[in-house]
């Protein structure tokens, strides 16, 4: 069982490394910090390297090969890749099915 | 755990155990890179720098996980040759879709999971080279190679295409079409076959595993970083 506050613990890591290779338009370490859409600070390849930082990150915690933009993920009505916290309930109910 | 000195470069060439595959795997050996080869059956090639998988390509778990095994090995992956590919001549009314399938399976889903996983990999270092293998039987649109070519052709948009969308993270795709070499895949086809192809070539000639190993050099050279989505065919298809 991994918990949401784990789970949020990975996304806020990866955004870090990120922000490490930022000079500006750091990224906002919230629940509600968009990752898409206009109000977003995050272009569509800061998107695909969050997601994947996230599903690497993942694999060496938690010993755990997950797909994060997975068929599901993708073809769910309301995206799970809007904010941190949909991000974060999506990968917690997703991995601990 | 061992982690590589940064200088040297590690190449992975999938269907490394025989043909073009096998010929690529010891040029590189040569050239001082990490070389790792992957396929469905072990292999004769022994070195203190190369490492083999055996896996089957199209299965995306054993592939994800070879992967995962390079990252935390390595750390780095800085080229891929996809090179393994299955062919498949006969009249498209005496073709089954099991072999269909299996063409397709190998020549277009497993190069395109390579593709996605390597420049995964890749993009931690925003650099990294990507080679395809194509053919002339594009080209030249042959009798008999529908599904061959045509898997091939498919092989060819992907690599424009993911050139595109990969340039981001200074990740170069590009493709070459070998005229026919000498190898097991080519084993069965008359020889008269063979010699109408060549006839077709620009120079009149078999394809050498040199030929080949030059151009791949020539993609994946440093100073080649502003040369992606494009297919070269040898011998002037």
């Amino acid at each position: 069982m991994i918990t949401e506050q784990q789970i949020t613990d990975v996304i806020y890591s990866v955004i870090d490394q990120m922000n490490e290779l930022r000079d500006q338009n750091l990224i906002d370490k919230g629940l509600q910090t968009p990752l898409i859409g206009q109000r977003s600070q995050l272009d569509s390849v800061d998107l695909v390297n969050l997601l994947l930082g996230v599903e690497e990150q993942l694999e060496d915690e938690f010993d755990i090969s997950f797909v994060v933009a997975n068929e599901k993920a993708l073809s769910l009505k309301n995206s799970p890749f809007r904010t941190v916290k949909t991000l974060t309930d999506y990968l917690t109910d997703s991995i601990n099915q | 755990m061992m982690i590589l000195p940064i200088s040297k470069k590690v190449i992975l060439i999938t269907g490394s155990s025989r043909g073009i595959g096998r010929a690529m795997a010891e040029h590189f050996l040569q050239q001082d890179y990490q070389v790792l080869g992957c396929s469905r059956s072990p292999t004769s090639l022994s070195s203190d720098n190369y490492q083999h998988f055996c896996l089957d390509i199209s299965d995306e778990a054993a592939v994800k996980k070879m992967f995962s095994t390079i990252r935390k090995q390595f750390g780095r992956l800085d080229v891929l040759i996809n090179n393994a590919g299955i062919a498949a001549m006969n009249h498209a009314l005496l073709t089954p879709m099991s072999t269909v399938k299996n063409v397709y399976q190998t020549n277009v889903f497993s190069a395109f999971l390579f593709c996605r996983e390597a420049a995964k990999l890749m993009r931690k270092h925003q650099s990294g080279r990507i080679v395809n293998l194509s053919t002339v039987a594009v080209a030249y649109d042959l009798e008999g190679e529908a599904i061959y070519a045509s898997s091939k052709a498919a092989v060819e948009s992907l690599t424009k295409i993911l050139a595109k969308e990969f340039a981001d993270f200074n990740v170069t795709v590009n493709a070459l079409g070998p005229t026919p070499v000498e190898t097991a895949l080519i084993k069965n086809v008359p020889a008269e076959k063979i010699k109408q192809l060549i006839d077709r070539q620009s120079i009149k000639r078999l394809g050498t595993f040199a030929d080949i190993n030059h151009l791949v050099e020539f993609f994946i050279d440093e100073k080649s970083d502003f040369i992606t989505g494009q297919v070269v065919y040898l011998g002037g298809a």
